[in-house]
């Protein structure tokens, strides 16, 4: 019986080394010692090194950090908590809103109609890989560049106002739009295309009866997330390329008339206004998808 | 009579898939076309300006937008200033997903600890998230001035509403399993968060971040605009001298920066996940 137990434990004690990894201390290993969690480690702390570097090496030109952070919170309390008009009336404010919600909507037409174009371009089941490869690195550059940067170069090609706006707004969403919607189409079942392909149909037999069925969900999802983005946007351009609508006035209000009061009001349009979008297309999304 | 020429009847009181197609089609059309001559007028947009200003900006950026010996020159200048942009974008990112993170604990369903909170965390982020970080910039213009604590801070803001989103969403999805087991077996709060939350939503949460980064490097150049610091403003300085040759040297090392960050991304992201 004594023996057995010993044999038993022999053999388990064997098995434990073959299966079981201890560290140097004698504890047992839980995690694996794999490439993918080498790189995670890494990646954590270069992130972090990158960011110790970046405190310690920003000018912060001797700015009373607590005294103005103080302040700050002064200000923001009479930003949110005493939002009033007085510069703009509610009727200009609400027209803006509109010029705005305008913006972005005009925006997100271009740019989805280019960015339908592009993808066929660009998707790779149903494009050939040179032109492919063309388009994929044409919109990479497009897209990185930021798009109030895009609105100035296009503010003194075509003047101030709404035509270098929408141009220059429609550039970086074309390009995102491309690079969604060619991945949605490169999702898409190739069974559908190589069926119809199999029948004869011409390219745009196979376009519009195989390929945009099968992704418009995928597309109208992410046309309405890049409207949200463009609404945004439309705000940012507004305040700094002086393209006009809410954002020309929440910057007025906040670097010319120097009013939190007015600054906060608008503020809460703003913020009221992108809720109001988000909750629409989480609707329309549910019931496309 | 041949039975394969024949037309297959068609269904007594019901529409083909073809019908309905095609009427949302018309549908979905109409009221495109509608949004986009009422969003024209409103914006005071014309189509026609619109697409004669694409060649006229082409043309204009082949003659003048192209950097020329000046701008080499000036090449230390924009690279230093474009290095403290990125150093600004991992540093605002790392301290908001670390902040995130945590109100991330307190607003996930997955470690259950009062539902009153979570609404609240929720609530709080989306604050965050729907105040402009141009609002965030000018507010902290008041008392920061010109300082790269307030291009610091507005990012912060913005990236912290975000990531407080994202993380909810990726604890939510990657983690509730594992947390469950833990739970069955008695862990405390703690040892549920190092010992489940974190191993197995660190990849997920990683892949927000290096996407963070990138976002933020790219909206620093507009609260550099608007704050006068950094990349932004260098930028917006030969851009009003009209010295369109810098510029132009500018944005390709924002663009080439970018370019870079999304590849050296997509690289970590493929090895982690």
């Amino acid at each position: 019986m004594g023996e057995l137990a010993i044999a038993l434990h022999s053999i388990d004690l064997s098995e434990q080394s073959k299966y079981m990894k201890k560290t140097r201390k004698g504890k047992i290993r839980t995690a694996a010692k794999t490439k993918s969690a080498a790189a995670l480690k890494l990646t954590v702390i270069a992130l972090l090194l990158l960011t110790a570097i970046g405190f310690l090496s920003f000018d912060y030109k001797k700015v009373n950090a607590a005294q103005a952070a103080f302040s700050t919170v002064q200000n923001a309390r009479v930003l949110f908590a005493q939002p009033r008009l007085s510069y703009n009336t509610v009727a200009g404010i609400a027209r803006a809103l509109f010029v705005t919600f305008s913006l972005g909507a005009l925006s997100t037409i271009f740019g989805a109609i280019l960015g339908f174009f592009g993808a066929l371009m660009c998707a790779r089941n149903i494009s050939n890989p040179t032109l492919s490869n063309i388009v994929r690195s044409f919109v990479a550059f497009i897209r990185a560049v930021p798009t109030i940067l895009w609105v100035l170069i296009l503010t003194v090609a075509a003047g101030l106002g709404s035509v270098a706006a929408v141009v220059g707004l429609t550039f970086h969403s074309a390009a995102y739009l491309v690079k969604a919607y060619s991945e949605s189409i490169e999702e898409i079942d190739s069974a559908a295309i190589e069926a119809l392909k199999a029948s004869g149909a011409s390219y745009w037999q196979i376009i519009f009866q195989a390929v945009v069925p099968s992704s418009i969900s995928y597309m109208l999802a992410w046309t309405f997330l890049r409207f949200e983005i463009n609404f945004t946007n439309a705000i940012a351009v507004g305040a700094a390329a002086g393209a006009g609508g809410i954002g020309y006035d929440l910057f007025m209000a906040g670097s010319f008339y120097f009013s939190l009061r007015e600054l906060g009001f608008i503020t809460y349009v703003v913020a009221a206004a992108v809720i109001a979008l988000e909750a629409l297309s989480t609707k329309v999304k549910a019931k496309v998808g | 009579m041949n039975n394969y020429t024949k037309q297959a009847p068609k269904p007594v009181g019901q529409t083909s898939i073809f019908t309905i197609r095609k009427r949302s089609f018309a549908l979905v059309f109409a009221f495109v076309a509608t949004l986009f001559a009422l969003s024209s007028a409103v914006a005071n947009f014309s189509t026609a300006k619109g697409l004669e200003s694409i060649p006229k900006a082409i043309i204009w950026m082949a003659a003048n937008f192209v950097p020329d010996e000046k701008a080499i020159s000036r090449l230390p200048n924009i690279l230093s200033k474009l290095a403290e942009t990125a150093l600004l974008a991992v540093a605002v990112t790392v301290c908001s997903a670390l902040c995130a993170f945590f109100f991330s604990l307190l607003g996930t369903k997955t470690t259950k600890i009062n539902p009153w909170i979570s609404r609240a965390v929720r609530a709080f982020a989306s604050f965050f998230r729907n105040v402009p970080n141009i609002v965030w910039a000018i507010l902290l213009m008041f008392s920061f001035g010109q300082n790269i604590l307030t291009g610091f801070f507005a990012l912060f803001f913005a990236s912290f509403g975000m990531l407080v989103r994202m993380f909810i969403e990726t604890i939510d999805e990657v983690s509730s399993s594992c947390v469950e087991a833990l739970h069955a077996t008695g862990a405390t709060f703690l040892q549920t968060v190092f010992q489940g939350i974190i191993p197995s939503s660190l990849p997920n949460i990683i892949s927000w971040v290096l996407y963070m980064v990138e976002y933020n490097i790219r909206d620093s150049a507009l609260i550099g605009l608007l704050t006068a610091t950094g990349i932004g403003n260098l930028f917006d300085l030969y851009y009003k001298r009209l010295d369109y040759a810098s510029a132009s040297l500018v944005v390709i090392c924002i663009a080439v920066m970018v370019i870079s960050i999304e590849i050296a991304s997509n690289k970590i992201r493929k090895v982690i996940m």
